[in-house]
């Protein structure tokens, strides 16, 4: 296993644009710890974001795994190449006549996606337990650790969407057009949705089924944060209306994105097996 | 004498066309093989069928016995195929440990390989640096850094200029002298001729011939002759009982043996008979010519 993720790593390491891809991902990841640096101070109105709560246990956790999420766009591009350019350079017809197999050389993949998952887990896990600590108002032990679910849900969502991204990679061949392509996934899925809205269900039910595609159930892991903020409650209170809040993370919700990884992952290998290079 | 590759009734179909068709060989350990035949007639798509990028239709092989499974087995082999594959941003060096990874052998011989195919003083350059004759080289460097049983190389110099098949060939000949067995596809016959010790002939996926260079026609060569008279030298030979085919060409006669005959004879015999040869040569046919006849033979 080690060896195949050096594999991978001397691929990626080797290669400039991968090489900053990766590292402007990690900076663009702690850059989060920048929103606390917003603060207008205008005359009469002083706005200062850190202190809206945003950086309080156990909420810091699910508002800096909902922003960090958008960066995975960034490593997409990373991974889709990492896949699309073994096609184009034809590497990786030498490396299985080399003598790797084609279930290693899918391995090797899947094994560097679920660690740049892993790794940017632990980055925001870090960056919000030292943002948390600082501006945090509660400090007990079970309150920081409590929610740690949302990291869980964020793990999931990456390795998810990562395996997509490597699935786009073999089927298209070509990176341009594998990003493309997961684009016009998306419009699709807007569509599909819009479609069903339309023609067949009411609002929940459609919710229900869009539940079942990859990105809406890669989507649907962390729900958006804000209308969990004190502030954006009280303003809401005082319109007369009432927000349902249902910002949990659900156990089926977890199991679709992972029954797409294992599809998505199986498929590759199943397109790698069958088609002669 | 150990079987390294045995093929049996390997078949190859792209859609409607078949590629390979029922195609049975073994190779074993010590030969210089050759595998001949004209462009699409399924080198190839054997050598990617063996080496695991193409999937066969039908038939097997077997590696080393069966003793490893194919990937297994690979490791301990050493191909080249078209053109080299490697990643053009990282440098020759990078991309050589990359394959040690890969063939999970240390990375000790990487420069004594380098120096083998004489790159040593570019291994620092990024692989999208290197003149087309430089990337097969190091193609070859990268086959050779396991110590391979087998190595197999297909149109090892194609594209490249004359210099740079001057450098393949005598790198080939260095490898082969040193006992490693050595599996050469290509069309260019003269090649194979000069290193080869066995040849497999396809021709639209068929075998035609497999075994010794040597056996390749059951011919017994052909005198090239010249003399004062030439009439009279053309009818005693196809009056004589051991000459088939005479012909004249550019001022000599060329006449094919049905049996084995000493040159020194033949002279002997013509002197008696009042011909006095100017010009005699006992040749055999190149394997360019012998392979134009079989390929005939069979088309007919």
């Amino acid at each position: 296993m080690t060896r195949l993720l050096q594999i991978e790593f001397i691929k990626l390491w080797n290669n400039r644009a991968s090489k900053i891809l990766i590292l402007s991902y990690f900076v663009l990841l702690s850059s989060i710890a920048l929103v606390a640096a917003v603060k207008f101070d205008i005359g009469p109105i002083k706005f200062h974001l850190a202190e809206q709560g945003i950086f309080n246990f156990p909420y810091i956790w699910h508002f800096n795994a909902f922003i960090t999420a958008f960066f995975k766009l960034f490593l997409a591009i990373v991974i889709v190449s990492m896949m699309a350019n073994e096609y184009s350079n034809k590497t990786i017809k030498q490396n299985l006549i080399d003598g790797l197999s084609k279930k290693e050389f899918i391995l090797s993949k899947f094994l560097t996606v679920i660690s740049f998952a892993l790794a940017s887990t632990v980055f925001v896990f870090v960056v919000s337990l030292i943002l948390g600590l600082i501006y945090s108002d509660f400090n007990e032990i079970g309150i920081i650790f409590s929610g740690l679910e949302f990291l869980l849900a964020f793990f999931v969502k990456l390795v998810g969407f990562f395996s997509f991204c490597l699935f786009l990679g073999i089927l298209v061949k070509r990176s341009a057009f594998a990003l493309g392509f997961l684009i016009l996934w998306q419009v699709f899925e807007t569509f599909v949705r819009g479609i069903i809205r339309w023609r067949f269900f009411d609002g929940e039910t459609t919710d229900f089924v869009m539940g079942f595609f990859p990105l809406n159930a890669m989507w649907n892991l962390i729900k958006e944060p804000f209308s969990r903020l004190s502030a954006v409650q009280t303003a809401v209170n005082q319109m007369g209306e009432e927000i349902v809040l249902n910002y949990h993370v659900h156990w089926y919700e977890i199991l679709i994105v992972l029954a797409w990884t294992a599809i998505f992952i199986y498929g590759s290998y199943a397109l790698l097996k069958k088609r002669d290079l | 004498m150990s079987t390294i590759l045995s093929v049996n009734q390997l078949t190859k179909k792209f859609g409607y066309l078949t590629a390979v068709k029922d195609l049975s060989f073994s190779i074993e350990k010590g030969h210089v093989y050759g595998i001949l035949g004209p462009n699409g007639s399924g080198k190839s798509t054997t050598l990617g069928i063996v080496l695991n990028v193409v999937n066969r239709t039908d038939g097997d092989f077997e590696w080393f016995d069966g003793s490893s499974t194919t990937h297994e087995a690979l490791k301990r082999v050493g191909a080249i195929i078209e053109r080299p594959n490697f990643y053009p941003y990282m440098t020759a060096v990078q991309n050589l440990k990359l394959v040690c990874k890969i063939k999970e052998v240390g990375e000790e011989k990487i420069e004594e390989k380098l120096e083998l195919v004489g790159l040593l003083d570019r291994k620092d350059s990024k692989f999208r640096t290197y003149s087309l004759g430089m990337k097969q080289r190091l193609a070859i460097a990268s086959a050779l850094l396991n110590d391979p049983e087998i190595l197999i190389l297909d149109e090892p110099t194609n594209g490249l200029d004359p210099q740079g098949i001057h450098q393949i060939r005598e790198i080939i000949k260095k490898i082969a002298s040193q006992g490693t067995t050595i599996l050469l596809a290509s069309h260019l016959l003269d090649e194979v001729e000069k290193v080869c010790s066995h040849v497999i002939i396809l021709r639209k996926g068929e075998k035609l011939y497999s075994g010794r260079v040597d056996g390749l026609l059951a011919s017994h060569g052909f005198f090239e002759l010249k003399t004062h008279d030439l009439d009279k030298l053309k009818t005693y030979l196809e009056k004589h009982a051991s000459f088939g085919q005479i012909k004249l060409e550019n001022g000599h006669i060329t006449a094919f043996l049905k049996e084995e005959m000493d040159a020194g004879k033949l002279n002997k015999t013509l002197f008696d008979q009042g011909i006095v040869l100017s010009h005699l040569v006992k040749r055999k046919e190149s394997l360019e010519e012998q392979f134009l006849t079989l390929t005939k033979n069979q088309s007919n």
